[in-house]
């Protein structure tokens, strides 16, 4: 088994056994879409036209609950220490972090997506847009958070933080997710917005490992 | 395999203090070398200096092998097994897990024989949550062998360990130093190892 | 950059900036006296009537705040590569006037919009790229107060801003196409007459110059105050 898939398997085991954090993450998530309604009213043309916003905001929302511990955990208890020094570049050790993060997050979030599109009366076509546009973008949201986490790493509530930072840079992932629905809503062409979506998520992914990478090694020399 | 450490006028600062000045020490293949000093004298830092997490405010590392010669920091990185204080143990993880984990991380095949050697065979399927003191540093000194790495950089290897892991720790440390490798420890007890000792 | 390099002495740099700073001073009080003063008598636009006078306070502010991200992000770049000393100090003093200069651009350009668009904010697409520049600077300088060791708030704070700079571009066109498609056309056109072009230029100098200023006022603040915490630590 290389490196790589040893840090991804673990990644994904741990937050499968501490106490579910894709669990955490669908039932914000939920909460969220339950609580729009209640507070705009149940106007089922008004929700139509802002389900794909609201669910890409409630999306990212939650999947930020669990990045501050995406280095945190290695770091407090010395593990980073031992996987810094292993044949695994830093940089892939971020990507792996980051792929275990959207495997146990972005992609619950997306595969519920449909349902609570559902409680917002959006159609099919627009609701199938939204799910792809999740897919690609919530890769996107936890390559940017991996940036903020490991740069708050050190920090005892960079919790707090953590979302003023990446928040304003995942202005263009829910800009263009939540357009693409949008435009298929109108019965309008989405596929530019899902093309500048997946040309954004494909940067992110690219280039966060890196930043990411700096990032962590500026804290263990700390 | 590596032939020798030198550490040539080393020069450590951390926050606003000088923790050293001028250091300069030489470890070869074979040998051991115990840092002492005080609290916050330095040791750590040294530790974690020679580990490449810390840059030094001046001096040099150099690292001599088969190859040649190196002072890069991620390279000497890539010959290092780390025993620091904490354990780096996962409590959800079983022992078995958390030994395979770090064994693939490192490129090597997991050898359950290894749990046998540090005495925790029958805790193989126990959740690291469930594992005292001694056990932790014990599974922590088995991650240390699994990466069979030349160098060893130990921090108070003694630590929360009773009579007979502190006598299997001296084993492990002798066989280590037997076989040409090169172990850096800081302690506040003797290794007994027949070693140099560096004061800070 | 061994001209940069001569000023990264602490000394050297209060030495020039000392010198410099009375001649910058004078010429930013200069140019905002006449640049105001051209200003509000130039004469009222046929579209916009007398409020034009608010563009002349009001897209320069937009200008400075742009450039003050730039400068940080120079600044981060010499920290991290060149190791720069005083890199650190200049960015995180320019980071406030930055944010102020953000601030000021947002509601001037709500006031300007006010009468056009008959309420103080309809989600521009230049207002609102700048309303998250605003939320950039935030988290900029929140990641400074919350790191505690400075080396290491200054090595975090260079990599956000480098990672920053290289979105800015990306979030401004995201947000230009977010305004087409909500609201067609951007509302506000971009020509501007030549009547109003001197003021406005003479303006932007003004700002660029009360910026400069200002920051150097900053850096130096900051030099002082290392040198007296030194002072009492020694004893």
């Amino acid at each position: 088994m290389s490196p790589f898939v040893t840090l991804l398997l673990r990644d994904i085991r741990l937050a499968a056994r501490s106490g579910g954090s894709a669990a955490l993450a669908l039932s914000f998530f939920a909460l969220v879409a339950t609580l729009v309604p209640l507070g705009v009213g149940a106007d089922l043309h008004l929700l139509a036209r802002v389900a794909g916003g609201i669910l890409w905001v409630a999306a990212v929302l939650a999947a930020l609950l669990s990045l501050d511990r995406l280095f945190q955990g290695d770091f407090e208890d010395g593990s980073l220490d031992v996987i810094a020094l292993s044949p695994l570049p830093l940089e892939l050790t971020a990507l792996a972090k980051i792929t275990a993060h959207w495997l146990s997050t972005g992609l619950p979030l997306t595969l519920l997506s449909p349902l609570l599109a559902l409680l917002f009366n959006l159609p099919p076509q627009p609701t199938l847009i939204l799910f792809v546009s999740l897919l690609i973008g919530t890769p996107a949201v936890s390559a940017v958070g991996a940036i903020g986490a490991s740069l708050t790493l050190s920090l005892k509530r960079g919790g707090l933080i953590l979302p003023l930072i990446i928040l304003p840079l995942l202005a263009p992932a829910v800009i263009f997710g939540a357009g693409a629905a949008s435009l298929a809503l109108d019965r309008l062409g989405a596929a530019s917005a899902l093309g500048l979506l997946a040309a954004f998520a494909f940067a992110a992914v690219l280039l966060s490992p890196f930043a990411a990478a700096a990032s962590v090694r500026l804290n263990l020399g700390g | 395999m590596i032939s020798s450490l030198t550490a040539e006028k080393l020069v450590c600062v951390r926050g606003d203090k000088k923790l050293f000045d001028g250091l300069n020490f030489r470890v070869t293949a074979g040998q051991a070398l115990a840092v002492e000093g005080a609290n916050g004298a330095g040791k750590t830092s040294l530790l974690r200096l020679i580990a490449g997490f810390l840059a030094p405010a001046a001096g040099r590392l150099i690292v001599k092998d088969a190859q040649g010669e190196s002072d890069d920091a991620e390279e000497r990185g890539k010959v290092i097994g780390w025993l620091g204080h904490q354990d780096g143990l996962k409590p959800q993880l079983t022992v078995l897990e958390q030994l395979n984990f770090f064994a693939h991380l490192y490129g090597k095949t997991a050898d359950g024989a290894l749990l046998d050697q540090i005495g925790l065979a029958r805790q193989a399927d126990l959740p690291c949550r469930y594992l005292s003191a001694g056990q932790r540093r014990r599974l922590a000194l088995a991650r240390l062998l699994a990466s069979a790495r030349p160098l060893w950089l130990l921090d108070e290897p003694f630590a929360a360990l009773d009579t007979s892991g502190q006598a299997l720790v001296g084993q492990l440390m002798a066989r280590h130093c037997g076989a040409g490798g090169i172990i850096i420890a800081a302690t506040h007890e003797p290794l007994g190892l027949g070693n140099e000792s560096l004061k800070l | 950059m061994n001209f940069l390099f001569r000023y990264a002495n602490p000394h050297e740099f209060m030495r020039l900036s000392g010198a410099v700073l009375p001649f910058t001073a004078v010429a930013t009080m200069l140019c905002l006296a006449v640049g105001l003063y051209l200003g509000f008598s130039v004469p009222p636009d046929y579209q916009q009537g007398t409020t034009i006078a608010l563009l002349f306070i009001h897209v320069p502010a937009d200008v400075v705040a742009e450039l003050a991200y730039g400068a940080i992000a120079v600044c981060s770049l010499l920290s991290l590569v060149w190791r720069h000393p005083l890199a650190d100090t200049a960015a995180r003093a320019a980071a406030p006037f930055g944010a102020l200069f953000t601030a000021l651009g947002l509601v001037t350009g709500s006031l300007w919009g006010k009468p056009m668009w008959g309420t103080y904010w309809v989600w521009d697409a230049r207002l609102t790229s700048f309303l998250l520049l605003l939320f950039l600077y935030l988290g900029y300088m929140a990641l400074w107060n919350a790191i505690e060791d400075e080396t290491r708030a200054a090595r975090a704070a260079a990599i956000l801003a480098l990672v920053g700079v290289v979105n800015i571009p990306i979030i401004k066109f995201s947000v230009d196409w977010w305004s087409t498609l909500h609201q067609g056309e951007s509302i506000v056109s971009g020509k501007v007459a030549p009547v109003y072009l001197w003021p406005l230029l003479i303006m932007m100098l003004g700002y660029v110059l009360l910026f400069l200023t200002l920051w150097m006022v900053r850096i130096r603040t900051a030099i002082l105050e290392r040198r007296a915490r030194n002072l009492m630590q020694a004893n």
